[in-house]
């Protein structure tokens, strides 16, 4: 069935299996590689893009139900060419390793950072413990999100 | 505390050497321009999926692929009888065992693979599977190793000609049995402990997967693959599949965390070749999460039966080991081929005594195949937990304080290098130095204060210490090998015309910052900014040959490989610079990025002008060759031993058994640190994965062989919840016998932090009269143990 979603500000219509995931459709469909998949039970975040800004496991949503929403994945955190603040805190206090949980751990950091920023640390690390990371102990993901916390807002102060 | 000098700083603000910098790598995984293997997507490429064993043990009768292949979309499927005709239904295992790679004959663990479906999409290949009919009969199951050697116990392994047991090996054994005996029976105290080590999984993010795409007209097989060891998995698949070794490229792109769950290799990736074979198109296959629990590498399922005798003044003389260790339904464990235990013969630990004996015994069971995994360091992880356990009871039996026991017998500085009673050679250590850094920063006498304060009040809180030392970087080629491979690295370095070089490495990097540390190295040697140097890795046509990153080898051997070969350009520029200023080299002095003339500074060349000298007209002396390229191979003289203490600190609620890990103070030892953000981030890791398996992570079966951790939902991973922000301490004694001192860091903390979590918890219930319970300490677990009733934890029974 024909399915019309835009990611990213770039409207996609392709024609799919009426139970094709909403990764897939990005990732396989679309061939956009850097929302990635680690579960299929919801449980690890990996995935997590937003739609209609709000986070989404895309594992466990049909592409179908993302019809004429607004999809936001990792490609579409940077503008400009330049980094987003999730994006350069992530990188200045080392919150990745190997990088697989990052587009997911970003998008739900930058989400959480959107929706309080005044947001403590504290419930940072409530915000994301949907996201699982096998490699950081996310000590230092909480304070990259911290990072674009102070970051995000100075922007929007300057 | 630091012992990173201070070094200049790069145009791009870097350090030109070690220091903190910001990782090479990281521009593109955070604009999600990461290249896993699952990103690979080729023209033509079909989809295999693998259909699994509902059953742990059961005869084949037959196979009915019919239905499967009338789906449309569905290009082939391949059973094990397929396979046999090519010679491939088995496969060696990195062991010298075999495993089947499609079941034969019956299937010997639930998830074992059966059969191979490849169609034109992920999802029809799945749809496939559903389709394919297979008869089984289902046979007794042996799920519990202390039933696999039961008289009457149905044989598991009855494909080996003439197995009437379920032995992997009987006895393999370390230390001077007798001598530990009579050190055992001249003490004053003797503690006897069971301690199990129970199933875990590494579970990195991404899982096990492979693009297999076979040339049919160049006959050249490449293959994208989650390894952490490209070039053994290449000569591997020479020898099992007759492919010849230069026609196999194997590239292993981005890798989304290994810990040791990447080393096998595994019936899949040998499917995805076979496929590619037949259907004469590139194939992926990429396993699911369930798959990845269920039948790849495992971790641990060690039963130590642990004793120490001590003083009645609590010096240690003596401890022993008696292991029975489940090894799954295929011996699938890597390890340096003398060593069938691994390192674990290394569980004396950190104390000065002199006797110590381990006996290890392996069983097959019903239940997956591995055993070596999760940054254990070749099992030292068991050992460090045995060692670390029993002194805690051992404590807890003379009624003297962990730390105070621990003081009184570590390794004091002048014993170094230490010959251990098991034979190892330990490098370097200020043990007592760093256990007192680590004590400071969690103040401990305050916190055995507030303790007994709680105490008295109701409130339980526990401190829980463990110090370890690893012996890690394998290893010396005359007796270490995996399969017949020694484990030395090779390393190639080119210096390009402008001073910009590229250098190539046998390991692969699954996270750990290799782009990074080792263009530090480079730079460090040759003075090169970090930026201007390329890392190249995780491609065997385009890198030398070594045996790949696990045991956190890849610092104490590649990283050796990476400073010697920078050397060997750096004698090199000597020779080129003092053509070029006309004098002897032995008239040159070296600083960082430059030779210089003796005496007189001012006249001396950059690396860089060397380098485009090199390169240039300008005359050599006769047999010098140009350009400015090296090679080496680096076949470390020992292992190097990193060592640290931790000290934990829990509160546990009785009522409910919830333990809430309040503090973690981590004080690795790990000799020089390249980049200490990076080794930061690695303790970081290792210790979150300390409390997950502490804690939470547990792959138990039920007595007909079913997996009860196979999804996300049933084995709990640690997140962020139950995570606090690890406070970090360092000391620094480097490797005397490692090029830049360094002792590598990589499994440290997943080494040594369980038994502080699990020492804590036990610490904080002691007063119920609790001196142990096993592993993972879960609410119902510890509730239970208050009650005096704890569970046994790798089986679903009673």
């Amino acid at each position: 069935m024909q399915v019309s979603v835009s990611i990213n500000g770039v409207e996609h219509s392709r024609d799919i299996e009426p139970r094709t995931l909403l990764v897939h459709f990005i990732r396989d469909d679309l061939q956009m590689r850097g929302t990635h998949w680690g579960c299929d039970t919801s449980n690890c975040g990996a995935c997590t893009v937003w739609v209609d800004g709000a986070p989404v496991k895309s594992c466990t949503m049909l592409a179908v139900q993302a019809e004429g929403s607004e999809v936001t994945t990792v490609e579409g955190l940077a503008k400009d060419g330049g980094l987003d603040p999730i994006q350069e805190g992530f990188t200045e206090c080392h919150g990745l390793q190997c990088g697989y949980c990052t587009p997911g751990m970003m998008m739900t950091g930058r989400w959480l950072v959107d929706q309080n920023p005044n947001i403590t640390r504290e419930e940072i690390r409530e915000g994301i413990s949907g996201n699982i990371c096998r490699c950081t102990g996310y000590k230092n993901i909480l304070d990259a999100i911290e990072y674009a916390r102070d970051h995000a807002n100075s922007e929007v102060s300057a | 505390m630091t012992a990173v000098e201070e070094v200049p700083t790069s145009a791009a603000g870097n350090p030109i050497g070690f220091g903190r910098m910001v990782r090479k790598e990281d521009v593109r995984f955070v604009r999600g321009e990461g290249n896993y293997v699952d990103d690979v997507n080729l023209p033509g490429m079909l989809h295999g999926a693998i259909l699994r064993s509902p059953f742990a043990h059961a005869k084949i009768n037959s196979i009915d692929t019919s239905a499967a292949l009338e789906l449309p979309g569905v290009v082939a499927v391949v059973t094990g009888k397929d396979l046999e005709g090519l010679g491939l239904a088995w496969m060696p295992t990195l062991s010298y065992d075999t495993q089947a790679v499609l079941a034969t004959d019956k299937v010997r663990f639930q998830g074992q693979e059966v059969a191979f479906v490849i169609a034109e999409s992920r999802y029809i290949a799945r749809d496939a599977l559903e389709l394919i009919d297979v008869d089984y009969d289902p046979l007794p199951v042996v799920a519990d190793a202390k039933k696999a050697l039961d008289p009457g116990a149905p044989i598991i392994r009855d494909d080996k000609e003439g197995k009437t047991d379920n032995i992997v090996y009987e006895k393999w054994e370390a230390g001077d049995e007798a001598a530990t005996d009579a050190a055992f029976a001249g003490a004053d105290v003797v503690v006897t402990q069971e301690i199990l080590y129970p199933r875990v999984h590494p579970s990195p993010m991404e899982t096990c997967g492979s693009v297999a795409h076979m040339d049919p007209v160049t006959g050249k097989l490449i293959l994208w693959t989650t390894t952490q060891a490209p070039h053994a998995h290449r000569t591997v698949y020479a020898l099992v599949a007759g492919l010849p070794e230069h026609k196999i490229q194997v590239i292993s792109p981005d890798v989304g965390g290994g810990f040791g769950n990447k080393v096998p290799i595994y019936p899949g990736y040998v499917l995805s070749i076979v496929g590619s074979i037949v259907a004469k198109r590139p194939v992926k296959w990429m396993e699911d999460r369930s798959e990845n629990l269920m039948s790849t590498g495992f971790a641990r399922d060690y039963h130590m039966t642990t004793s120490i005798a001590s003083t009645k003044e609590g010096k240690i003389v003596g401890v022993k080991v008696d292991v029975l260790a489940d090894h799954g339904a295929f011996n699938g464990v890597a390890q340096p081929t003398n060593y069938p235990a691994g390192f674990f013969s290394i569980f004396s630990g950190s104390y000065d005594y002199p006797a110590a004996y381990c006996k290890v015994k392996a069983v097959y069971t019903n239940k997956a195949p591995g055993g070596v995994a999760y940054a254990c360091s070749f099992r030292i992880t068991e050992a460090v937990y045995a060692i670390e356990r029993i002194v805690d009871c051992l404590a807890a039996e003379l009624k003297m304080d962990p730390a105070e026991l621990r003081l009184k017998n570590l390794l004091r500085p002048e014993q170094f290098p230490y010959k251990s009673p098991t034979g190892w050679e330990y490098d370097s250590g200020e043990y007592e130095k760093t256990m007192k850094v680590a004590m400071d920063m969690v103040g401990y006498d305050e916190l055995r204060k507030e303790q007994a304060e709680k105490r008295a009040k109701g409130e339980y809180m526990g401190i829980g210490i463990s110090f370890f030392t690893e012996g890690v970087g394998a290893g010396p080629r005359k007796h270490m090998d995996i399969l017949g491979l020694g484990m030395a690295d090779g390393c190639d370095l080119r210096v390009h015309p402008t001073g910009k070089a590229q250098i190539r490495l046998s390991v692969q990097t699954q996270g750990q910052g290799h782009e990074t540390t080792f263009a530090q190295i480079v730079s460090h040697e040759l003075g090169i900014p970090p930026e201007d140097i390329e890392v190249i890795h995780g491609d065997t046509d385009n890198t030398p040959f070594g045996l790949g990153t696990y045991g956190s080898r890849s610092t104490p051997v590649s990283g050796a490989a990476a400073a010697l070969v920078a050397r060997k350009v750096r004698d090199r520029a000597r020779i080129v610079a003092a053509a070029a200023l006309e004098c002897a080299p032995d008239d040159l002095e070296w600083e960082l990025g430059r030779w210089f003339v003796k005496g007189d500074p001012e006249r001396g060349k950059t690396i860089q002008e060397i380098a485009m000298a090199a390169h240039g007209s300008l005359e050599l002396p006769e047999g010098v060759e140009g350009h400015l390229d090296a090679q080496v191979v680096y076949n470390p003289p020992d292992l190097t031993y990193p060592y640290g203490c931790y000290i934990c600190v829990v509160d546990v609620d009785p009522g409910t058994g919830q333990v809430k890990v309040r503090r973690f103070v981590a004080v690795d030892d790990c000799g020089t640190r390249i980049n200490p953000m990076i080794v930061e981030g690695q303790v970081h890791g290792g210790l979150a994965d300390g409390v997950g398996m502490a804690l939470m992570e547990l792959i138990a079966f039920d007595e007909d062989g079913n997996n009860l951790g196979g999804s996300f939902m049933d084995y709990l991973l640690p997140t962020s919840m139950e995570c606090p922000d690890w406070e970090l301490g360092e000391t620094v004694t480097p490797s005397p016998h490692h090029p830049i001192g360094a002792k590598g860091v990589g499994e440290s903390a997943t080494v040594g932090s369980p038994a502080a979590v699990v020492n804590a918890v036990i610490d904080a219930i002691a007063p119920f009269g609790v001196r142990h319970a096993d592993m993972p300490l879960t609410p119902a677990n510890v509730w239970r143990a208050i009650q005096g009733n704890p569970i046994r934890t790798d089986m679903a029974v009673e």
